[in-house]
């Protein structure tokens, strides 16, 4: 009897594990198939998404392994937030972005109802800096692949689902790179300052948080994000055209606090709230004179400054431009009283959001690393 | 940060500041940096902690902020609850306490005893026999010469007490109601029972976990909204309330502690005036900490933008904070170190110990669900404190309060 029950069981290790690891296992981990058995041999059929599915002999492999009692003798390793983490999300990535065309387009945050919009930028050629600021000179011409930027700032919509794991609708165990990813901690103070959530931008959060905010979208959605360079920026805020001839019609500046994000009339590529609102996260290390030997991008080496863009709410016209450069600085922590100090939260910067772009050009996993992981996430 | 003239500089070089810290925590850490940056010439020379690693950490941190300053000998670190004792008997002028609040009334009497200036977090105690003894404390020191400073930070941020200083002068007229909210997520919410190490006491354990235990932490509402609790005892002058009722309980099941995750009190003031401070720490639920005083001529608004609102009743601006927003947490080391540099006395105690009672008392209000006068809260026989002491000996949970069920005593 033993002995036949071994000759009819179907083995983990050489039947069942190869199938789960082409179609499964880059997504989801034991918990998750022990959760799902009822629907498991269902769901296999349109496994991967995008991907073949599986064949019928397959299919009657895995019949027999649930009908067996899903033994699973493996205990499966949580990913953990380092490069193995990237190469499974770049693997992800190349294979759902394949064949995307490249036209605007919204996105549901999977598990949730909330939408954002992309907008495709083509690429090109333009003049950046302005000559008649320190920092902002030489003007010198630049040219930027194409790439989507979302046409508004992330919401508190958007964020609260990476802040708060327990209302993004996640299922531990259903999607283990989403898990992986490092989310904020709770913070101890409301984050809005009162301003407002619904349709709101969200606001102080580190360059570190808004890194790790677009990986986690990235895991969610199949879609490389990222911060802009600050060259992107600079190129998708002035949309070919010279500065607004009326700041007040497309820039909130100059107030008491922010507003709803894309009330304002929307520039040339169709994008709100370039300018003003809340100033946008580039990935760029800030350096004074970067123009005098530009490079595409300029990675992190040290935790201040970075570059933030565009002005806020909290400033006056001069500052809310295409070309002004804002340095990030300690002191934007200066109300977070404990040591070591949050490597999420900056509680003073009130006027400090981002939005995300897409490279057309997914960029190899070492490279997508770098932009999710400056690695000065703390201060001292 | 408050430069100290040249002369006195070219003076104390040889006379440094010595501070010692109590509790190397996050907190503790970050008030030992600032008192490292409020005195050109203070510098660290002892600490206590009930981990080594805790302070290890700490003191790499602050190696790196604050430099030289940084001079703790191996032997000058200090392990265990009692391990305060060491640090003040040890050679220092200042002490920083900053420990879970439960530990601090003991703490506090001790460095007075000894002679020394003391930076206090906030609050003071978490029951009224601690309040007791801080308030004997705060009387020792003033008769001492010695300064008491405390970490209410809101007293010492420009903003705010520029805009009390209005309420005070009758900008809004008569303060008629204050309505306070502290709703934000649990803090430090308490693990699984099966996490706790074999061997580690029930003290250990709790006090680890100090966030969730009534004796250690007094509640979310006395640890943390006790910064709103504050505020309004400033708005009323700092002068006592007649009596307060309240409601709280548990929303969120915990596998131990005892603290509530929501109250909500309702504070009757002599002149008819009312003050409601309404906290929970629930997750997912909407989020706010403001402050909406309404007088019989106006109205001020905090925490909902980065500026106070002063108006009137049309919606008129009154008055405006015009400057820059400072560094309260900074300021609090400032006035205390400046004190001792000139050799004056600065002594906070009064208002902190009436701010920390006010929050007791609204918090035995919603454990016992009585309405409670403020005689009644300060003639309270209520000690949370372990008694006997014993950082090794087993310690029950007190059950959760039941309001209706749970005694005044």
């Amino acid at each position: 009897m033993i002995l036949l029950l071994a000759l009819f069981a179907v083995d983990f290790q050489t039947e069942v594990k190869p199938i789960l690891d082409k179609q499964c296992n880059a997504c989801h981990d034991r918990a998750f198939y022990l959760r799902k058995k009822d629907k498991i041999v269902g769901s296999l059929a349109i496994m991967p998404p995008g991907g073949p599915g599986l064949n019928a002999r397959d299919k009657a492999t895995i019949g027999k392994w649930v009908a067996e009692g899903l033994e699973y003798p493996e205990v499966k390793k949580g990913l953990e937030d380092d490069l193995s983490l990237t190469r499974n999300l770049h693997g992800q990535i190349v294979k759902a972005s394949a064949k995307d065309a490249f036209r605007n387009y919204k996105q549901r945050i999977p598990g949730s109802d909330v939408n954002y919009e992309m907008v495709a930028v083509p690429g090109g050629t333009f003049k950046m800096g302005n000559n008649a600021v320190a920092d902002e000179g030489p003007e010198h011409e630049r040219e930027v692949e194409p790439f989507w930027m979302a046409a508004r700032e992330v919401t508190w919509n958007e964020y609260r689902l990476f802040m708060f794991a327990q209302i993004s609708g996640e299922e531990a165990g259903a999607n283990i790179a989403v898990d992986a990813v490092s989310r904020p901690t709770k913070p101890y103070v409301e984050m809005s300052f009162g301003m407002g959530i619904e349709g709101y931008p969200a606001i102080s959060m580190t360059h570190h948080a808004a890194n790790k905010y677009a990986q986690w979208l990235s895991a969610k959605t199949g879609h490389f994000y990222r911060l802009p360079t600050e060259a992107e920026w600079e190129y998708a805020c002035k949309a070919n055209a010279g500065p607004p001839e009326k700041l007040d019609e497309v820039a909130i500046y100059g107030k008491q606090q922010y507003e709803l994000v894309g009330k304002k009339a929307a520039n040339g590529f169709g994008l709100y709230d370039m300018l003003g609102n809340v100033m946008e996260w580039t990935t760029d290390q800030y350096q004074k004179e970067a123009y005098r030997n530009p490079q595409a991008w300029y990675p992190s080496k040290t935790p201040y400054p970075h570059t933030a863009r565009g002005g806020s709410w909290q400033d006056k016209a001069g500052r809310v431009t295409c070309t002004a450069r804002f340095a990030s600085d300690p002191s934007w922590k200066q109300q977070d009283p404990n040591l070591p100090k949050s490597i999420w939260y900056h509680t003073d910067a009130l006027g400090l959001g981002f939005r995300l772009v897409r490279p057309v050009k997914t960029p190899a996993p070492e490279e997508m690393h770098r932009f999710w992981n400056n690695g000065v996430a703390e201060d001292q | 940060m408050i430069a100290a003239p040249a002369i006195i500089r070219a003076q104390t070089v040889t006379n440094a500041i010595k501070v010692g810290l109590v509790g190397a925590g996050g907190r503790g850490t970050g008030a030992a940096s600032q008192a490292l940056k409020a005195d050109d010439y203070s510098e660290l020379t002892a600490v206590a902690d009930v981990s080594l690693d805790q302070i290890n950490s700490s003191l790499g941190r602050l190696a790196r902020i604050n430099g030289g300053k940084v001079k703790v000998a191996d032997g000058n670190k200090y392990l265990g609850f009692e391990a305060y004792r060491q640090v003040i008997d040890s050679d220092i002028d200042v002490v920083l306490l900053a420990t879970p609040p439960g530990f601090r009334p003991v703490q506090l009497r001790y460095a007075v005893e000894k002679g020394k200036h003391v930076f206090t977090e906030k609050p003071m105690a978490v029951c009224p026999a601690g309040i007791r003894s801080v308030i004997e404390s705060v009387k020792m020191a003033r008769e001492k010469n010695k300064c008491i400073v405390d970490g209410f930070m809101w007293r010492y941020a420009n903003h705010i007490v520029q805009t009390f200083e209005q309420i005070h002068n009758g900008i809004i007229g008569d303060v008629l109601s204050y309505y306070a909210t502290y709703y934000t997520g649990p803090v430090k919410p308490m693990p699984a029972a099966s996490t706790r190490p074999a061997g580690m006491s029930d003290v250990e354990w709790q006090t680890k976990n100090w966030y969730n235990f009534v004796w250690t932490c007094g509640d979310g509402y006395v640890e943390q909204a006790v910064h709103s609790v504050d505020k309004v005892a400033w708005c009323f002058k700092d002068q006592p309330p007649v009596s307060c009722v309240a409601h709280g309980g548990r929303q969120i099941p915990q596998e131990g502690g005892n603290i509530f995750d929501h109250i909500e009190v309702n504070y009757l003031y002599p002149n008819g005036a009312r003050a409601f401070i309404a906290h929970r720490q629930i997750p997912g639920i909407y989020n706010e900490n403001a402050d909406y005083i309404l007088g019989t001529q106006g109205r001020v608004t905090i925490g909902r933008g980065p500026l106070p609102i002063v108006e009137d009743h049309k919606g008129k601006i009154l008055w405006q904070f015009e400057g820059t927003k400072n560094d309260g947490y900074q300021y609090e080391h400032d006035i205390l170190f400046s004190a001792i540099r000139k050799g004056e006395v600065v002594n906070k105690g009064d208002r902190m110990v009436s701010s920390t009672l006010l929050a007791i008392h609204g918090r035995q209000a919603a454990y016992t669900g009585a309405q409670l006068t403020w005689e009644q809260i300060q003639n309270s026989s209520l000690s949370t404190f372990p008694d006997p002491f014993d950082p090794k000996g087993s310690l029950p949970e007190v059950p959760t309060a039941k309001p209706g069920i749970t005694k005044f005593v």
